[in-house]
């Protein structure tokens, strides 16, 4: 398999070598042999959609080979396998593991045409020139390396960029309103007897541990310092309480996939779980309710990008960049937010929204008419509006960002515990 | 498998000194060569690589060469551990007396009560039909079954048999073992089933014209002369359901965790080397176990 790509490259690089050279701005030179690129691009779920290669296809003429993995996967894969992919489309606490491992190349930012129009979070950190900055690796900590080939990541904004912002979302606890009966306002509320063996929280490490501090913190537990880089005794005590809530049936299951997750929710086996947000959206897809309830503690955050590939060159780097470029001028930005995430770039995700979804889905505005999936399923009805409300609303609202921290390896061998108590 | 290997090479040696030539030796080494090849890649190769690796270290998100006893200090030192291994025993266990019992069964009528061959074949052909689709489907199938508001539950419910829907049948210890003892019953019955039919029937004559009851004749007659096949089947469900990890995330919720799980959660998060580890120990047990079941029936002569 390699080596035909191989053999491919080289002919094609052959052939154009000269025209690449320079002809990043004349997309018209090449544009007969970039139809011949297929960039493999792998992921998780959320973002790894056939209908994005499709309209890659038809926009920019190349093929875009899509496959979508689980988070645990999709490290494991880019840290350990480099050339069995070209685009990694991950979240920033994998970039925090991956980037030392050099199998990703840091992105020309003087080549992204909407830079300047990337939110905040971002390059500064900031939504707003007064947010604060959330706990947890924050995307712009490890968004920027000093110099290419740099292993270590820069303090603020530089000229390469590690991973290329694609979407992002405030996460929180989904509920099922109509088997519950009563408001729920608390992360503490996932551990209530009240739901013994209706609970569920996801059995991936690096986000189940920030759902649990969320939890602990929110029952008065435990005081973090940083609950994205806990210390030893933090975890320990973390675990202590997971682990008895577990003995004593608390949890009716644990989820690994988005679809199980969807399942558990939507048989009634689960009532309140962790839970990611086109998650909801396929609950109710199915007529059933289901609400993404804000609390007050706040969100647990992450953000995804897209990185590169160390061994990406030539036009096919070329074809990557225009991708990049692609990707933020709208159309996959209006797809994703109309499942409910946010786009990096959300003002050009505009237009290629209608007027009340833009209002429902980013202004937290009341729906005026029926607001559907991209693949055409109800999901409100005029006068509903979002869980959380508005955009500044909601990420205005992050208490931490997805981690890693420095006491991971520590963290992941109690979480191993914790799934086998 | 080394039994095997010896088996082939035997002319080699024992014939190169009668005939005093290098030539038959070599030949007979040369024949047994692909074999030696294919074992040594396939399977000695990788069972040294994971022993090796069982030694190394970790990091974050790469594993380094060393020689270092860490990854089994942390194997042996953590009550997990034991936990863990009773739990995959258990399921064993449990799996083996409920797949055998049924296994048995099945295998004594088809043997004994079918008459006619072409039924005998095409009941047995009937018991393959389920794993025409693959493991995960049929084990998933049970979940929506077995669920809250399942078909199990509601049936229940609408019978009056029950109040409230029984929460233990989905995410327990139960639907694991439900679901091992669907997989893994057939690989029971097969080889009971073939050791059955070549019991000779004037065995069976014998023992009635002698005065035998039914059961006197299952037990002193049909039982012994089934015990290999009844050996290959246990060898067969042990291995299984001691190398799982599937069916017991799937089953379970994820609450539960026998060995398999501890390896495959190991290798998710890339700590390949304590998943090694954890491999060759499971290997071990598992040979113990081979060990000491092989001791009950000696296989090779009795097939």
């Amino acid at each position: 398999m390699s080596k035909m790509r191989y053999s491919r490259r080289t002919i094609l690089k052959g052939g154009v070598a000269t025209a690449a050279a320079t002809a990043f701005p004349a997309p018209m030179v090449w544009a007969q042999e970039i139809k011949d690129v297929t960039l493999r691009q792998f992921g998780t779920g959320v973002s790894n959609l056939n209908d994005v290669a499709q309209k890659v296809k038809e926009d920019l003429g190349f093929t875009l080979e899509m496959t979508a993995l689980d988070s645990d996967s999709v490290t494991q894969r880019a840290a350990t396998q480099p050339d069995s992919f070209d685009i990694a489309d991950i979240e920033y606490w994998i970039c925090k593991k991956v980037w030392p491992t050099g199998n990703l190349q840091a992105m020309d930012v003087s080549k992204i045409k909407n830079y300047d129009k990337i939110v905040g979070i971002f390059k500064s950190g900031k939504l707003t020139p007064e947010s604060e900055i959330a706990q947890g690796t924050a995307p712009h900590t490890v968004g920027f390396i000093p110099e290419p080939g740099a292993k270590t990541f820069a303090d603020e904004q530089t000229n390469w960029m590690t991973l290329i912002p694609t979407i992002y979302n405030a996460d929180t606890l989904g509920i099922r309103p109509d088997l519950i009966g009563r408001p729920i306002d608390t992360w503490a509320e996932l551990l209530n007897p009240e739901f013994k063996g209706k609970a569920s929280i996801l059995d991936i490490s690096s986000i189940g541990i920030m759902d649990m501090a969320m939890v602990c913190e929110a029952m008065g537990e435990i005081q973090y310092g940083d609950k994205g880089n806990m210390t030893r005794e933090e975890i320990d005590k973390t675990f202590a309480i997971f682990t008895e809530a577990k003995q004593n049936g608390q949890f009716r299951a644990f989820w690994k996939t988005f679809d199980e997750s969807v399942n558990l929710m939507a048989s009634g086996e689960v009532v309140i779980q962790s839970m990611w947000s086109p998650a909801i959206t396929a609950v109710k897809s199915r007529g059933i309710p289901c609400v993404y309830q804000p609390l007050k503690e706040g969100y647990r955050s992450w953000g995804g990008g897209i990185g590169l590939s160390s061994s990406l060159s030539g036009i096919e780097l070329d074809a990557a960049y225009e991708y990049i470029n692609w990707y933020l001028s709208g159309w996959v930005g209006g797809y994703l937010m109309r499942q409910g995430y946010y786009s990096a770039v959300p003002e050009t995700s505009k237009d290629f929204m209608s007027e009340n979804e833009w209002g429902y889905w980013f202004e937290g505005k009341e729906a005026t008419d029926i607001i559907t999936s991209p693949t055409g399923d109800k999901l409100a009805e005029a006068g509903e509006t979002r869980d959380g409300g508005s955009f500044e609303e909601r990420m205005g609202a992050v208490a931490c960002w997805n981690a890693v921290m420095d006491e991971n390896q520590y963290m992941v061998r109690k979480w191993n515990e914790f799934i086998a108590a | 498998m080394t039994e095997v290997v010896r088996e082939v090479t035997l002319p080699g040696p024992v014939d190169a000194p009668r005939r005093k030539s290098m030539g038959a030796g070599l030949i007979g080494w040369l024949q047994a060569m692909p074999l030696v090849l294919v074992l040594v890649f396939f399977l000695l190769a990788p069972i040294v690589m994971i022993v090796i690796v069982s030694f190394w270290g970790a990091t974050e998100f790469s594993i380094y060469p060393d020689f270092q006893l860490d990854n089994y200090a942390f194997l042996f030192g953590s009550d997990v551990t034991y936990r863990v291994f009773f739990a995959t025993f258990k399921y064993a266990a449990i799996t083996w007396a409920l797949t055998l019992a049924i296994g048995f069964t099945v295998a004594y009528f088809l043997a004994f009560h079918v008459r006619s061959q072409s039924m005998q074949i095409a009941l047995f052909l009937l018991c393959t039909i389920p794993f025409w689709t693959s493991n995960i489907i049929r084990m998933i199938s049970w979940i929506p079954f077995l669920g809250r508001n399942g078909i199990a539950n509601s049936t229940l419910i609408e019978w009056g048999l029950i109040e409230q829907p029984l929460e233990w049948l989905l995410y327990s210890d139960f639907s694991v073992i439900l679901a091992f003892v669907h997989l893994y019953t057939l690989f029971m019955v097969v080889p009971i089933f073939n050791t059955t039919m070549r019991i000779d029937p004037v065995l069976l004559e014998a023992a009635r014209d002698n005065g035998a009851s039914g059961f006197q004749s299952l037990v002193h007659v049909i039982l012994p002369l089934t015990k290999p096949g009844i050996m290959i089947g246990t060898i067969f469900v042990v291995t299984l359901v001691m190398g799982d990890f599937i069916t017991v995330r799937f089953m379970s919720g994820s609450q539960r965790a026998n060995v398999g799980r501890l390896i495959s959660n190991d290798i998710s998060l890339l700590q390949y080397p304590s998943a090694a580890a954890t491999a060759v120990i499971l290997l071990i047990t598992v040979l113990m176990v081979i060990g000491i079941l092989l001791r009950f029936v000696n296989i090779r002569k009795e097939l």
